[in-house]
């Protein structure tokens, strides 16, 4: 007998099983996905990113960002994602599939050396504080490990007394030159992307709490609210 | 009968049959230049990794280091250090082994060799571009499947034209019996272009939307590391161990069970739990994950049958000593990878340096390390030349075992503490992160033992291809003179 026939056939029947139990089938269920309309406000989400911020997120792929955040906040009782602050949901399920349709790609992130960034958008609206975060943590986070981004920013010499551009992320005042950091268009775009992300929204994955669901239809405001207040806008969980 | 075929009876010559007999010198002539290739090229490819992997590693003693250049990001040289290593040197190791293997069991010379060597100058192009378009931000985004498209489709088409030259050396095969290493090394050949080409299909040319990206990548990853590594490793260590040790493998059956199992089960993990799919996605994984346990135990039992009393007049065999180390990591990463599949470990290693610490024990600690020996072990034959320092040989194995292990260990260690202290939400998070910097920092030593090694691989392998080099020029001299000697 020639086993080679029967050894393909395996390997085909094995591969076959998995590729459709982790491609086909997932696919089936939620690969036709569709924005949802949020019952309290009438928005459609998620929402589609606006051209600055689509570029970003390409900023945010080419420099590799998603090895060391991720944007995936896991549920109430999975570590302590939701204690840290960075899930924005007033529901005990947070990230799910509906946040990311309209990702591309999707970058969940498999570690997080820096923290979560899925809400950033809405724990950090300061941008210029994002800005010089990029070009060096350690003038915002104090004992940072996240390395420093120069190569987003441009270092232009004023002369003296030329006032600085009002895009300057910051102005040096050296002894011997006067100089203005202006961010490139690259991380104008990714903060513009940074302030994208933020998945708040309750759908219907993710039940509110039973308490906050009783006085009547809790609209995404108050929210909105509690989640920036929960941490204080210039420290945000480094 | 083919239950107890052992593969030094397969290769034995001599034993009298109707069709004429192909010595195997004569087979390892056939493979001498597309093999030889692909080790070479291999081998520049994990020294290139090295060089890769400890630029990123510098970035956690200092994060200011070579900050200003875009290209020397960390979220740059990181994939391309893990690229370089899976495409650069696995595939190609895996390719040349198998072929080499294949050939050899089959009694067979290699079919049509500049297929081989076509795929090769493919597939190497493709890498190149890759690891370029990488460092110059082209990524795809998708962790192990970063190689831009102008990259993998060069590389599919390599693929193919070196999967179609095993595919026909395996088909005019001599010997019509199957040796067990022959079921995985086959089944490997079919597995990479189905989970490439969809892989690529899916997510680069025409991706689907939303996480299943995320889902599908994860199925990918998996496929790859676990069953494309599982399949070539483990079929040449069962191959290379009997042949070493002049031992049949402990039990026939026993492989053909770690082959069903390990394709069955090992294709359906590693959907990580509290991801944002279907929570029957991550159940699912979890089964086939633990499931997994039964190939990692039936590997360790007939290894260790094989191997068991063995004093070894062989004993300081180079080769069998990567091969045996390569095992022992087989099972140490596996049950590592049970272990942070259960839901309770899976909470803390979620996120952390375990993870990519068990990875790295898998490719490198596994993979890596079986083929070394499965290269020292055929070069010589190839070549007909002894290594000329079998000292160094033994220098490459101590650098690249230390250093997998002062790799791999810290960060184990340090996830799991980085996992507990991220679950304690009373711990800040910059201490947390902070907290893993002793281990991040210790695991350099690894990569700079490595380092060293691959440049003693790369210094053997070159060293040995001078000698044949010189050998071949003294001949083609030799026959020069004595042609003209006789024109004169």
């Amino acid at each position: 007998m020639n086993p080679g026939p029967l050894v393909f056939l395996a390997t085909f029947f094995a591969l076959a099983t998995s590729w459709l139990g982790f491609v086909v089938m997932p696919q089936l269920q939620i690969g036709r996905q569709q924005q949802v309309e949020i019952k309290d406000t009438g928005e459609m989400y998620p929402a589609r990113r606006p051209g600055l911020a689509k570029q970003g997120e390409e900023v945010y792929r080419a420099n590799g960002c998603y090895y060391c955040h991720s944007q995936q906040v896991r549920p109430l009782g999975f570590g302590t994602d939701v204690a840290r602050g960075w899930g924005a949901r007033p529901s005990p399920v947070q990230s799910v599939a509906q946040d990311y349709l309209y990702d591309q790609p999707v970058m969940l992130g498999s570690q997080r050396v820096g923290p979560d960034l899925t809400n950033i958008g809405l724990r950090q609206t300061n941008e210029v504080w994002l800005l010089s975060h990029l070009y060096n943590p350690q003038l915002t986070s104090k004992g940072s490990t996240m390395p420093p981004y120069p190569f987003l920013f441009m270092k232009s010499k004023l002369a003296l007394g030329e006032k600085p551009s009002p895009n300057a992320v910051f102005v040096v005042n050296g002894p011997k030159e006067n100089y203005e950091i202006l961010p490139t268009d690259k991380a104008k775009a990714l903060v513009a992307y940074l302030g994208s992300l933020h998945s708040e929204a309750i759908v219907f994955e993710t039940p509110p709490f039973p308490s906050t669901n009783a006085p009547a239809a809790s609209t995404n405001a108050p929210v909105i609210a509690t989640a920036t207040n929960s941490v204080p806008t210039n420290s945000p969980a480094k | 009968m083919s239950a107890t075929i052992s593969p030094s009876q397969s290769i034995s010559t001599g034993s009298p049959q109707a069709v004429p007999e192909i010595s195997a010198a004569e087979i390892d002539a056939s493979c001498r230049a597309p093999v030889m290739l692909l080790f070479l090229s291999a081998a520049g490819w994990v020294l290139a990794s090295s060089f890769f992997g400890i630029i990123a590693s510098l970035k956690f003693h200092k994060p200011v280091m070579l900050a200003d250049y875009s290209w020397l990001t960390y979220g740059r040289v990181h994939p391309a250090a893990s690229n370089a290593l899976v495409y650069g040197f696995g595939l190609q190791a895996g390719l040349g082994v198998l072929l080499w293997l294949v050939a050899h069991l089959g009694r067979t010379k290699l079919a049509s060799a500049p297929l081989v060597i076509a795929g090769w100058l493919f597939w190497n192009v493709g890498v190149t571009l890759g690891i370029l378009g990488i460092i110059g931000g082209d990524s795809t985004g998708y962790e192990m499947l970063e190689l831009p498209r102008y990259a993998s489709v060069p590389m599919f088409f390599g693929y193919l034209g070196i999967g179609l030259a095993g595919m026909l050396t395996f088909h005019q095969r001599r010997e019509r019996e199957l040796y067990i290493s022959q079921w995985f090394l086959l089944a490997a050949l079919f597995w990479f272009p189905w989970i490439y080409s969809s892989a690529n299909l899916l997510l680069v040319a025409k991706p689907v939307r939303g996480v299943m990206q995320a889902v599908i990548d994860a199925w990918y990853a998996n496929n790859l590391t676990t069953v494309w590594f599982g399949l070539v490793g483990l079929g040449a260590a069962f191959y290379l161990i009997p042949k070493i040790t002049k031992r049949p493998l402990a039990s026939h059956y026993l492989g053909l069970f770690t082959f069903w199992t390990l394709i069955i089960f090992g294709s359906w993990s590693r959907v990580p739990a509290g991801a944002p799919v279907p929570a029957w996605l991550p159940a699912l994984s979890t089964f086939a994950a633990v499931l997994t346990l039964v190939p990692i135990l039936a590997v360790a039992v007939n290894v260790k049958q094989t191997l068991c009393g063995y004093s070894g007049s062989e004993g300081c065999n180079p080769a069998l000593k990567f091969i045996a180390f390569g095992m022992a990591a087989y099972v140490l990463s596996g049950l590592m990878s049970v272990g942070a599949s259960l839901g309770r470990v899976s909470k803390i290693t979620n996120f952390t340096w375990f993870v990519p610490a068990q990875m790295q024990l898998v490719i490198y600690g596994f993979f890596a390390m079986t083929m070394f020996g499965a290269i020292y072990y055929i070069v010589p034959k190839l070549t007909q030349r002894e290594f000329c320092k079998p000292k160094m040989v033994a220098a490459h194995f101590w650098l690249a075992m230390l250093g997998i292990v002062l790799y791999a260990a810290p960060l184990a260690i340090g996830g799991v503490k980085q996992g507990l202290a991220l679950n304690d939400a009373k711990t800040p998070f910059l201490d947390v992160v902070t907290g893993t910097l002793p281990f991040l920092r210790a695991s350099t030593t690894g990569d700079l033992l490595m380092a060293v090694g691959h440049l003693i691989f790369l210094m053997n392998l070159a060293g040995l291809l001078v000698k044949l080099g010189h050998a071949s020029y003294k001949t083609a001299m030799s026959l020069n003179t004595k042609a003209a000697g006789v024109a004169s």
